[in-house]
């Protein structure tokens, strides 16, 4: 026999995105650690809720892009669609004078409406996601300017209204542990949009679209309902975002939002999420988000200059980006 | 023995092309009918038609005696119309139960997916197959034939009773495609209707009924797979007039050698590969799809790496690992997909003809004296008799055949004297074909050395000095150009499996 020996029956299981999922993992307990040695400040109760806190508003907002990301899209958009659902709700609540349920309505409704526009664009006009959704977040920030009369809208009329994330409902039930509604909602939501991903037939299409979309449409699934779906549901979530952000300042800045998606993005991408679609997770997006504000908490406690800060967040996108390169190679 | 579909007078345009003018078909339960035809006969068109991919445009479709309009793929499933496509059409990051059911998953309420019944279900179809296979491994962890095997288990589960395959055994060795057969003749068994689409001659006698052929989207005739022979078929595919076509075989054993190749190795795909290429020749390289022809061509060229083998370019060996190393020795690759990797389509003739070579017409500070390139791109403009109103026309607005003079101007630009030529006429009409081959062939005149790659034989015939036969990443034998050899003899080659030697000798 002169033939090479026969190549291994199958190739080793390709590297999943739990690899990655574990990478990110493993990188905020080193920094966890890394943080609490270097200052004993970083520890404190008041500190991690302070961190948590601050993650809540670009969790929800990195979890309304994993959708779309997975799918094989991009949403530029969610950050100034934040603010557009703010500014509806005041526009309810605070101009209108409306009860407190139907300014949530109103969030989540304009949020899964404008998403449901930019599914539109890009499922039936064919316009790319980049272009369609970096329409939409110029459209939408100019509408926040016009309708706001360009002047932040106060909820001091609607009682409740801070509650939605400043208040504690875990510190009724726990009084040690005042953890903010905003971060409940949060872990909550993760809870929910994890088990939509991988238990539901939306989230199957999710995958199955930035897997492979004409295969998919080849199947007899009407792929085009399906985004527009995945695109007004992840919208809906920056309604809730909004809520958040709305809430925490007990007003809705109309000037907010530009920024916020890309480290709505950078929390995806570090959180082990495919640019190229297919595969993501929302545990992976809220380790990332959590990265991200550890990083720039303990980097604050450790006294870095602010302008340091962000060219290390950077340097971390730019790395988990290259990991995740270095995986796909692998699996080939 | 019912009749399952009758297809008749079906015509379909696409621009520029005439793909189907009146073709027919039509298939009863219970058999195996094959479909062949050289590549562009119009095959795949015509099932995409019956699976509804495209809408004709003009005849009639039945099934089971009711006109139909297929209006997608959905429409199709709820007919009994399963397909295979000839590229696997899955998705990587789901398992193969996913997959399966991909647009049809058991619910239960809310949308809530019933994943233990999809894993259950995967796993009966594939117990009826006959097959092992972890329906809860992620596709993109399975081989090509694993895959194609999901393919089929697929098809099976719209209880299709219309199955189409569009080359199933492209990429399955002998045993998996041993395995294969045993379903098909257990569906065939059950009253299935089964459309085989496969340019291996071999597997169309062993498993195929009836055979109908097509000849540039026209509908040539059906015959009895039993008791027609193969000749007969491989004349009613290239139709008479074609193979008379005389070759000019210049006598090169003067020439100094080219190229010459030894012990090429890379993985499966290609196994000590060795040859010689004269300056002046044309070495055609014929084979079955994925015999590994276009991959011995990327291996010389550095796009591919390279196990093992040597590379001796005008009698000095060369290190090539990558195509930059390559063109510098004079070696250049016209690729079968001119349109992704030859052209870049939204620019200039005049920049795609420079594209390889500007680095001669710049200055020291990087600019291009565009006055020069226009005057040489004008200059192979007039040589290759390239139509287009004038050298800034975008690549784009012309016609195949012109884009593939372009290519061609590009690498002559570039002092390439031993050329790779892969499908050198994939989707260039008849006429422009005819004009490409004068075009090589002065080129070999000229005493460049040329590779051609077809998996037209015809093409291959009528072109080639000396042609080069593959099978299975291995090269069968290597036989004259000219009358004396005919298809049967490079069939016959191209279908020599390592296999089938090895039980022969065993």
């Amino acid at each position: 026999m002169t033939t090479a020996p026969a190549a291994p029956v199958a190739a080793a299981k390709a590297p999943s995105g739990a690899q990655q999922k574990i990478l990110a993992f493993a990188s905020l307990i080193v920094l966890l650690v890394f943080f609490s040695v270097a200052s004993e400040n970083f520890l404190q109760t008041s500190n991690i809720l302070a961190i948590l806190q601050a993650t809540s508003v670009n969790g929800v907002l990195a979890i309304a892009a994993t959708l779309v990301i997975i799918t094989g899209g991009i949403d530029l958009s969610v950050g100034t669609l934040m603010t557009f659902c703010a500014v509806m709700a005041g526009v309810v609540l605070t101009y209108m004078g409306l009860p407190l349920p139907l300014g949530i309505l109103a969030a989540l409704g304009t949020g899964a409406l404008c998403g449901l526009i930019s599914g539109a664009l890009i499922a039936k006009m064919k316009i790319p996601p980049f272009i369609a959704t970096l329409g939409m977040m110029l459209i939408l920030k100019g509408l926040s300017l016009v309708i706001s009369g360009t002047k932040p809208i106060y909820f001091n009329d609607t009682p409740g209204f801070s509650e939605i994330s400043t208040g504690s409902l875990i510190g009724v039930f726990l009084p040690g542990v005042p953890v903010p509604n905003g971060v409940l909602i949060l872990f909550l939501l993760a809870l929910v949009m994890g088990y939509v991903l991988n238990r539901t037939v939306l989230g199957r299409y999710t995958f199955a679209l930035g897997s492979n979309e004409e295969a998919v449409r080849l199947s007899g699934v009407n792929t085009d309902a399906w985004k527009m779906a995945i695109y007004a549901l992840s919208g809906a979530i920056c309604g809730i975002a909004g809520l958040i952000i709305a809430s925490r300042l007990n007003s809705a800045q109309p000037a907010l939002g530009l920024g916020y998606e890309l480290d709505a993005i950078a929390a995806v991408v570090i959180g082990g999420t495919s640019l190229a679609g297919g595969r993501g997770s929302i545990l992976g997006t809220i380790i990332g988000a959590l990265i991200m504000s550890v990083l720039l908490n303990g980097l604050r406690i450790m006294s870095v200059a602010q302008e340091w800060q962000t060219v290390v967040t950077g340097l971390i996108i730019i790395a988990a980006v290259y990991a995740d390169m270095l995986r796909r190679r692998r699996a080939g | 023995m019912t009749e399952l579909v009758r297809m008749t007078a079906i015509d379909k345009r696409f621009p520029g092309v005439h793909a189907l003018k009146s073709a027919q078909f039509d298939l009863v339960s219970g058999e195996v009918h094959a479909l062949m035809g050289e590549n562009g006969a119009g095959k795949s068109t015509l099932m995409k038609i019956l699976s509804g991919i495209y809408q004709p445009d003009g005849g009639t479709v039945a099934v089971e005696g009711k006109s139909v309009t297929v209006q997608g793929p959905r429409a199709a499933q709820s007919l009994g119309i399963g397909i295979i496509h000839q590229e696997l059409a899955l998705m990587n990051d789901l398992t193969v139960a996913q997959n399966i059911f991909i647009g049809r998953e058991p619910r239960r309420s809310f949308g809530r997916l019933d994943e233990g019944k999809l894993n259950e279900d995967a796993e009966s179809i594939f117990k009826a197959m006959n097959v092992a296979m972890d329906v809860r491994a992620e596709v993109r962890t399975l081989s090509v034939a694993r895959q194609q095997m999901v393919e089929i288990a697929k098809a099976l589960s719209y209880r299709s009773r219309i199955l189409i395959m569009d080359e199933p055994t492209a990429a399955l060795n002998d045993a998996e495609t041993n395995e294969l057969f045993a379903i098909i003749r257990r569906l065939k068994s059950e009253g299935v209707g089964v459309v085989y689409i496969s340019h291996k001659m071999d597997e169309i006698r062993r498993i195929s009924d009836r055979v109908t052929v097509m000849r540039d989207g026209a509908y040539v005739g059906t015959v009895a797979a039993a008791d027609t022979p193969i000749s007969t078929i491989i004349s009613m595919m290239v139709g008479r007039d074609l193979e008379n076509t005389d070759v000019d075989i210049p006598d090169l054993s003067a020439a100094p050698l080219a190229l010459e190749v030894r012990g090429l190795n890379r993985g499966r795909t290609i196994r000590d590969v060795s040859f010689t290429l004269r300056r002046g020749e044309i070495l055609g390289f014929a084979g079955l799809m994925g015999a590994g022809r276009t991959e011995v061509a990327r291996a010389i060229f550095g796009a591919d790496v390279r196990d093992s083998g040597e590379i001796i370019v005008h009698g000095k060996p060369c290190t090539i690992r990558s195509p930059k190393d390559a063109v510098g020795v004079g070696i250049g690759y016209l690729s079968e997909d001119r349109k992704h990797y030859g052209l870049a389509l939204g620019l200039d003739v005049r920049s795609n003809i420079g594209m390889t070579s500007l680095f001669r017409f710049q200055n020291r500070f990087g600019v291009v004296n565009d006055n020069a390139l226009a005057v040489v791109a004008k200059d192979y403009i007039a040589k290759l008799a390239i139509r287009t109103p004038t050298d800034r026309q975008e690549v784009r607005l012309l016609s195949g055949g012109n884009q593939q003079k372009i290519v061609i101007a590009k690498w002559l630009l570039r002092d390439c004297d031993i050329l790779f030529f892969d499908e050198p006429t994939r989707g260039i009409d008849v006429g422009a074909k005819a004009e490409i081959y004068r075009l090589l062939q002065s080129l070999a005149a000229q005493g460049k050395a040329i590779v051609v790659i077809s998996s037209e034989l015809p093409e291959v015939l009528r072109l080639s000095h000396r042609i080069a036969v593959m099978c299975e990443g291995r090269l069968t034998g290597i036989l004259p150009g000219g009358a004396a050899t005919t298809q049967e003899h490079i069939m016959r080659l191209a279908t020599l499996r390592q296999g089938a030697l090895e039980e022969a000798t065993a």
